[in-house]
Order: C-alpha cells, then structure tokens, then sequence
C-alpha cells in the first residue's frame, strides 16, 4: 500500500490488524461494561454447569404448599405445583443457555457465510443466495414449530435446530447490506485494481469491517435465541420434559401467578433472562465498540464547540 | 440499473415469495396430523362411509395436486376456509382480529421508533457522557426484558389503574361514538406501550452505533470544517447517512414485532391476530392457523419490498 493513498486511512487500520484474542482481553481490562458482561456470563455458565450441585431441592420434587410465599427455606417461594423456584431458576438457566448458544452458533456459521458471499460476489451468486434467504425470512416461525412438534416430536435439539435454521437469514442479510456498501468503498476498489485476489480482500478488507457487525448480530442472536424459546414455551411448544426459563414464565402464566399475587413466581425467571440478555450485549457492544476503529474518530465533539478529545480518553470513557 | 428495473425485478421477486409461501403454507399443513375428516367424524357411530362421505366433500379424496391446484383457485377468490372453532369464514375472522391488531401494532410501533431515533442519536452524539451511558443503559434494559413477561409487569403495576385486558369495556352500555374510541384507546396505552418498549431498545443501539460510525466520516470534518452549526451537522449529515442501516433493521424487525405481538395480545388479551393465532395452535385450528399465516407471510413480504424500495430512495450509490 502506498502511504499517500491510504493515509486518511492508516491511523483508523491499525487496532484491526491486531489479533482477536489479544484485542478480547483488551475489552475486558479496560472497559467496565465488558467486565461485568463476561462476569455475569460466566457466572451464569458456571452456575449452569453445576446446576445438580446447586439446587437445593429437587426438579420435580413438592416442598410445600401451591404459590408458598418466600421464606428462610425457600427464598425465592414456590411455584403452582409447591416446587422451590430457586431450583426451578438454577435448571431453567441450564436449558436455556444451551438452546441459545447452540442455536446461535447454527445460525452465525449459515448467517455470516451466506452474507459475506452474497454481498461480496454479487450478481448471481447474490442473488441466488438472497432468494433463498428471503424465503427463510418470510417463513414463520410457528407453523414450522407446529409441524416439528407434531411431527418429529418436541425436543430440546428439535428447538435448537429450528431456531438456529430460522435465525440466520436476518443475519446474513445485514451481513450482506454491510459488505455491499463496503465492497464499493475505494480502498477496496483500490485493493482490486492492484491485483488483490477474492480470499485477500475479503479476509483483509471486508472482514475486519464486518465483523464489528458479526459480533452485534451474535450477540443479538444468542438473545433472540434465548427470546424465542421463552416465546415457543410460552405458546405451550416447547419440550415438555424440561424446565426452561420460558417454561417458568409459561407456567406462571397460564397458573394465574399474577392474580394469585404470586410475584415471586413470575418476577425472578423474566429478570435472569434479562439478566442473560443484558450481559450479552454489554460483552457484545464493547468488543464492537473496540473492534471497529472508525468509532474512535468523530468529528463532531460530544458538547456544543468544544475540541474533542484525546482518542485513549474517549476511548476509557466508552461503554 | 435504473429504478424501473428495480423496481419491477423487486415485485416480481415479491410475487414469487408469496408463492413459494402459499405452497409451503399447503405443504406444511398437509404434513401435520388431523384434517377435517378426524375434526368432523368425531361422532357418535361414525361408520367408514361417514369418512369417505367427508373425505370426498372436502375433497381430501383427490390426488395431492388437485387438492393444490383447488387451494389455490380458492386462495384467490379470497377463500381460506372455514375456522374449526366457530365456524366462521377464517377471512371474516381475520379481517376484524387485523382491524384490531393494526391501530395498536402502529401506535406502538412508531412510538418506538420516535423514542429510538432520539435516543440513539443523543447517545452518540453525547458519547462518552453521562446521556449516553443512561440512554444506553435504559435502552439495554427494556431489550433485554421477555415481551410477555414486560407485559405482566405492566399488569402487576398498572392494575387498577389502566384497564389491562381486552379492547373494549364490557359494561359500557351504548357508548357514543367519542365515548366508545375513548374507552378503546384507554384499552390501547398498556399493549401499545409494551410493544413500544420492548422495540425501541434494539432501534436506540442500532442508531447509535451507525451515528457513531457516521460521525467519523471525513465529509463530517468537513461539514464542520464549514462552520455548520452541530445541530445541522447531525440533522443533515450525520443522521441521513446513518438512516441507511436503521431503515433496513426497522423493517425487517417489523417480521419479528409479529411474533412480539402474539405475546403482547395473549397478555392483554387483546382480540387481534396475535391472540387468534395463539387460540388456533391451543386447539390446532388448522384453517385458521393457515390464514393466519397467510397474512404474516404477506405482511413481511410487503414489508422486506418496501425496504427495499426505501433503500434506494435512501442510498444514491446503489442506484449508480
């Protein structure tokens, strides 16, 4: 590359060569918001693992009487069926971040391939790849539930599948949006016009400019994994057998926890998923914040004529 | 290509995803368990010849492909059946459970949009201050939160206060015409909120990350190299370049507020699509399911063409 043609460019490129791994643990020591996210994260992966060691009563074990208040014994109360809801959490947790994180990664392996390709290529292999992505964003999700539920029986693998197979497309079309506008950016133009092959451009130009986008979609996408299986338990599709944290929520719902006054049963399964999703995309949107540099330049100053300020500054002071 | 070829290749594209939809639509349904002869010959002394008396009423006796080719023809006389819970016309049902979903769908909608764009435009523009770790924060928060479980808090802690289930009040007799739209809209503030706050969360991060790219772009220096008041910086350049990714994001959520809203009406028991649907899978409504997600399918398809118009109108350098 020569220095007079790229040198708007050159500061802004640096922090992209650096490798992922070593610009993770970056975030983690200098953002506050990224710590907190991984720590809840872990927390709640550890916790989820150790579910058999942890919960105090048994899954399916009565303990006490139907919507029992909170107690010494029972700090979180029991649910409609007199089952302590500490237990319930701790196994509901377990479930849950399995079918997010598996589904997830389903659909960012389909969901960033088909975006990067389709946007990149263009032409036909765009289209193509777009038609069939079209066809996986109109398809609704719940028929296809009902089918599968009928059909090949509910289970939790069944879920995972079907979230993650329904998931990819909105992915790979913002993906795609994204590689598109860069593709015809001039430094890649550049790139293309002194020889740089297909693979070379798009893992040194057109990755590192996406992948801020790859990682907001993942993030959001164990989020609405984890969503989607609250919202397929919640219309009585979910696995029967297991407890998930939608099934929780299902449970308190369809048993009149509100009306009962029973908040214990209903308020602490919608705040772990909170919980979950909050910690993601505070992981999520610091790793974005670092990984993209052209968020470090900005040429409008936060306050009214006030000259910015000093790019590690901003940078420290950044969710 | 010019906007004509566009245009016309973006519909067909349309038409082509609604048929591939329909047939799907056909398909799917034809592979779950039940039709009508299990519905109707759940009789007393239903003998084989009641079967295939139905069988052959319904037509369910003809080859799959005459079944398809009859489903179509009928799909375009605008003819989906008859819902097995109240033996209604599934397009009678629908047209007045879309009547009531639309104005509350809308109302949220745009109200998380407003709240979105103001958000996330002061969080990036304010970076690094307290707006926008607040704005950021509270945005995280109701993103975070599940839809129905968001809409039973708002039970918990409205009740008594905003009415919290169905549309319209029972006990009002002979309402005038203001009274009756009074009483509806007070129906309407808690689902409509819910929907509002459980969307505008997503729209607060996405406009700030894409502001926050914008406003690193040169012809931003140069703009305020100009001596452009900040205000018209963001409002002219900044924001215009930034409504590319939104406008996109915006509309393909608006697929998702779909699943959102079967939630939200289920909660408040509102009489609209979502709650229809949700009462078609509890007992397996087949037809109605089909209609109902006929008018998904049509909805997000509508939808995705217009963003794709949208696009153009919004990114001169894709028209080239």
């Amino acid at each position: 590359m020569t220095v007079g043609l790229t040198q708007p460019d050159a500061p802004l490129e640096a922090p992209v060569t650096r490798r992922t791994g070593g610009l993770l643990v970056q975030v983690l020591r200098e953002r506050r918001a990224a710590a907190v996210g991984a720590a809840i994260l872990l927390v709640a992966i550890l916790v989820a693992v150790a579910a058999p060691l942890l919960a105090p009563y048994g899954l399916h074990q009565r303990v006490g009487d139907v919507f029992e208040p909170p107690s010494s014994r029972h700090w979180l109360g029991l649910d409609d069926g007199g089952v302590d809801m500490v237990t319930l959490l701790i196994w509901g947790l377990r479930i849950s971040l399995v079918v997010g994180f598996a589904a997830t990664l389903v659909s960012m392996l389909l969901g960033g391939l088909v975006g990067i390709l389709a946007g990149y290529f263009g032409g036909a292999t765009d289209s193509v790849l777009m038609r069939v992505t079209d066809y996986f964003i109109v398809i609704p999700d719940v028929p296809l539930m009902i089918v599968i539920a009928a059909i090949w029986g509910p289970s939790l693998f069944h879920i995972i599948v079907v979230i993650g197979v329904l998931l990819w497309a909105p992915t790979a079309r913002i993906i795609r949006s994204q590689v598109k506008s860069v593709r015809e950016r001039v430094y890649v133009q550049r790139a293309r016009s002194i020889g740089a092959g297909h693979a070379r451009i798009i893992a040194t130009h057109v990755l590192p400019q996406v992948a801020p986008l790859l990682v907001a979609t993942t993030v959001l996408t164990v989020a609405v994994a984890i969503f989607d299986e609250t919202f397929l338990s919640f219309l009585g599709l979910g696995d029967p057998s297991t407890v998930s944290l939608g099934k929780i929520i299902e449970n308190a719902f369809v048993r009149t926890a509100i009306s009962s006054g029973a908040w214990w049963a209903i308020v602490p399964p919608g705040i772990e998923v909170a919980l979950l999703v909050l910690a993601c995309s505070l992981l999520g949107q610091a790793i974005e914040d670092a990984l993209n540099p052209r968020l470090k330049v900005a040429h409008l100053s936060p306050r009214f004529f006030r000259i910015r300020r000093p790019v590690s500054l901003d940078r420290e002071r950044l969710p | 290509m010019r906007s004509a070829d566009y245009l016309l290749k973006r519909l067909v594209f349309a038409l082509a995803t609604v048929l591939v939809a329909v047939t799907l639509n056909f398909v799917l349904f034809r592979l779950a368990p039940g039709d009508a002869v299990s519905n109707f010959s759940r009789v007393p002394h239903a003998t084989p010849e009641l079967r295939r008396a139905i069988a052959r009423e319904f037509g369910l006796d003809q080859p799959k492909w005459r079944q398809y080719v009859v489903y179509l023809g009928q799909l375009a006389h605008g003819n989906l059946g008859v819902s097995y819970e109240n033996q209604q016309p599934v397009s009678a049902n629908l047209r007045s459970a879309l009547g009531n979903t639309i104005p509350m769908l809308l109302a949220g909608t745009l109200l998380a949009i407003l709240l979105g764009m103001v958000t996330g435009v002061l969080a990036a523009w304010r970076r690094g201050t307290a707006v926008d770790h607040a704005s950021v924060s509270v945005a995280l928060g109701f993103y975070a939160l599940p839809t129905q479980w968001l809409g039973l808090m708002m039970i918990l802690l409205f009740a008594g206060i905003l009415p919290t289930g169905g549309r319209t009040d029972e006990f009002l007799l002979a309402p005038g015409f203001v009274q009756h739209w009074l009483d509806v809209g007070k129906h309407m503030l808690l689902p409509a909120l819910t929907v509002a706050l459980t969307l505008y969360g997503e729209y607060t991060l996405v406009v700030r990350s894409t502001m926050l790219e914008t406003l690193g772009e040169d012809y931003i220096l140069t703009a305020r190299a100009k001596g452009l008041a900040p205000w018209t910086v963001v409002r002219r350049h900044a924001l215009r370049n930034a409504l590319l990714p939104t406008a996109t994001l915006v509309a393909l959520s608006l697929g998702y507020i779909v699943a959102g809203q079967i939630l939200i009406e289920v909660v408040f028991s509102w009489p609209g699509i979502g709650r229809a649907t949700y009462q078609a899978v509890l007992v397996r409504d087949y037809p109605m399911l089909q209609g109902v997600f006929l008018v998904f399918t049509l909805t997000i398809v509508t939808l995705n063409l217009l963003a794709d118009l949208l696009y153009v109108r919004l990114d001169p350098r894709i028209r080239e």
